[in-house]
């Protein structure tokens, strides 16, 4: 596009013209501004704006508790809020030096994926209805919709799940948990195989997504991808595979890449990816043993109901964790802690001096490489070609100006 | 165990790329939903099946099920004599990640009972609905159980004081709202 552009001949002349996108705009997810500068219908220069939904999320884990950090990591990625519960506690346990209990791992194993399906389905749900498919979006919200069941069953909310706490999780999943997920799992897949005859194959998509967007293999680990995004530029990098966490060791699941690092192959790789959660989420259910949830341990997790009603060392207990300067005493160090979110590898550095708050929580969204990269991917394109490339990187607002 | 990578690769065929036979087969697919709800919608029109039509709900006149799990409103609880059963502990109050929680305790009517909050306000406008309240409670005296989707209504005075919490003198009947919305699914 951009060959022809420059060796076209000039009849009349021309004047660039400046075109923001955004903040508010139906296309960009969130709130962020996209700046082009246009000949024409070609995007000749383009730039992304943004923090306009910075929150201060770094300063406020800084400033609360263990626990209370969680809350603020359900607003990062707020479509699949496990993973980022997961993630953070990960990361404290990791300082803590604690190890929790199968079913606990499984539990995040499981919901973990759940999020992913959540995810990707919004994200693909999202790309094709912004090149048309209306219908395609609508039944792929209304998959999510069981998923998003699944996890109100888990935690009690759907979106700010606040599920995880350091050493464990809130609590053991109902009993009825097992078959409900049983029972979604083929209702999400009917959707997918659904959203998969009406996309892939269409030459209208295709035509759309080929060979737009595209990022190669060196490009992309230059400017830090992580996620579908660097899978489908062909890298088969995947945190739960290189530094496997939880126990995704013991689950058979293989890893999509894509060829060409386009638009499509993103699309591919976010289908496939959802098939694959959904076999780890089965193998997991079918292993997944009886048993505590959270560490046993009196100086993390907080005493059974039973034990804070019934007798004084429990409330004592009770009391201890959650006083003001007492709470979880987490020891010195610092400690980096990546997982596999839905966007790419979600990372959380954090530093403690001792005590019941962070002194330092970093955050690494994956969002960010993949909005910074942008720039790149936009310019030489179509002016219409900057919704589907938006779409496909999946920007969300909350985790990538935190 | 071993991950496997695996390429994709999806090529147009001669199929795909007349590409009407795609289309067609879209259509057939969107057809048959079309088809298969409104049949469901009409049967149930009839009243031959009990379930309705759509997955969707209407939604002011209609609620979908909620799992019994759901951290809705705040509600204090009272013992069997109508007492409050919170003592002032203030653990909800240091837990709050959003501080708002606002208790002034005070000294109990009740002989048998030394302290007992004067004051309990919930500003709902800055709760984020995080359930950690009711997690540290020591004496099961807040929960967040009322399911109520309107919080706000059309209203913007959602400082909930203490009467309001223990379900005296509401003006939203939210009991209603409590044995309507729960589901029957038991914690086996
Ligand atoms: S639910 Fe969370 S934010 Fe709301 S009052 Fe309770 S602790 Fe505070
Ligand atoms: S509601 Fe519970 S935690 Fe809060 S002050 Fe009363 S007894 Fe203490």
């Amino acid at each position: 596009m951009a060959k022809e552009y420059e060796n076209r001949e000039l009849i009349l002349p021309t004047k660039n013209m400046a075109l923001a996108m955004g903040p508010s705009h139906p296309a960009m997810h969130g709130i962020v501004r996209v700046n082009a500068k246009l000949d024409g219908e070609i995007v000749v220069e383009g730039s992304v704006d943004i923090g306009y939904l910075h929150r201060g999320f770094e300063k406020s884990v800084e400033n609360h508790t263990w626990n209370q950090g969680i809350i603020y990591t359900d607003r990062l990625n707020y479509v699949s809020a496990m993973m980022n519960n997961v993630g953070y506690c990960l990361a404290v346990e990791k300082l803590l030096d604690i190890e929790l209990p199968p079913r606990g791992t499984f539990l995040r194993v499981i919901m973990s994926e759940l999020s992913r399906v959540a995810d990707h389905l919004t994200c693909v749900a999202a790309q094709v209805m912004e090149t048309g498919a209306m219908t395609a979006f609508l039944y792929a919200m209304k998959a999510r919709e069981y998923v998003w069941e699944i996890v109100e069953m888990a935690c009690g909310a759907r979106v700010t799940t606040n599920w995880t706490r350091v050493g464990g999780l809130m609590a053991d999943v109902p009993g009825d948990f097992v078959d409900a997920v049983r029972e979604r799992i083929p209702l999400v897949r009917d959707v997918i195989d659904e959203l998969d005859k009406l996309v892939t194959k269409n030459r209208i998509f295709g035509d759309r997504y080929r060979d737009v967007g595209v990022m190669t293999k060196d490009e992309a680990i230059a400017w830090g991808f992580t996620g579908p995004c660097i899978r489908a530029s062909g890298i088969p990098f995947d945190v739960r595979r290189d530094t496997p966490y939880l126990n995704y060791d013991a689950f058979d699941f293989e890893i999509p890449v894509g060829t060409n690092g386009d638009v499509f192959d993103r699309y591919l790789v976010r289908m496939f990816e959802m098939e694959q959660s959904i076999l780890i989420v089965e193998q997991a259910l079918a292993k997944l043993p009886d048993g505590p949830v959270s560490v046993d341990n009196k100086m993390v997790t907080l005493p059974e109901k039973a034990d804070v009603y019934g007798s004084i060392e429990g409330l004592i207990n009770q009391f201890k964790l959650i006083m003001d300067g007492h709470g979880i005493q987490v020891p010195p160090g610092e400690i980096y802690q990546a997982v596999e979110a839905a966007n790419g590898e979600l990372g959380f550095y954090i530093i403690s001096t001792g005590g019941d708050t962070p002194y330092k929580c970093r955050c690494r969204p994956p969002s960010f490489a993949l909005t910074a990269a942008l720039e790149k991917m936009i310019t030489g394109q179509m002016i219409a070609d900057v919704i589907p490339i938006f779409g496909s990187v999946n920007m969300i607002g909350g985790e990538l100006d935190r | 165990m071993e991950k496997r990578v695996r390429e994709l690769k999806v090529d147009y065929g001669p199929a795909e790329n007349i590409y009407w036979v795609e289309v067609l087969k879209g259509l057939w697919i969107t057809n048959r939903h079309f088809m298969v709800n409104m049949w469901r919608h009409i049967l149930h029109a009839l009243r031959i099946k009990a379930e309705k039509g759509a997955v969707t709900f209407q939604y002011p006149e209609e609620h979908r099920p909620i799992h019994h799990r759901w951290r809705g409103r705040h509600r204090l609880t009272v013992k069997q004599n109508g007492a409050m059963r919170c003592t002032a502990c203030m653990m909800c109050e240091t837990i709050c990640p959003d501080e708002c929680i606002h208790i002034v305790p005070g000294e109990s009517p009740d002989p048998n009972v030394e302290k007992f909050p004067e004051e309990f306000y919930v500003d709902a406008l800055r709760c984020c609905f995080c359930g950690l309240c009711a997690e540290a409670c020591p004496l099961d005296a807040i929960r967040l159980d009322v399911i109520e989707p309107e919080i706000c209504g059309f209203t913007r005075d959602i400082i909930f004081n203490k009467e309001f919490l223990m379900g005296l003198n509401n003006d939203r009947p939210w009991e209603e709202w409590y044995i309507e919305n729960k589901t029957d699914s038991k914690e086996k």
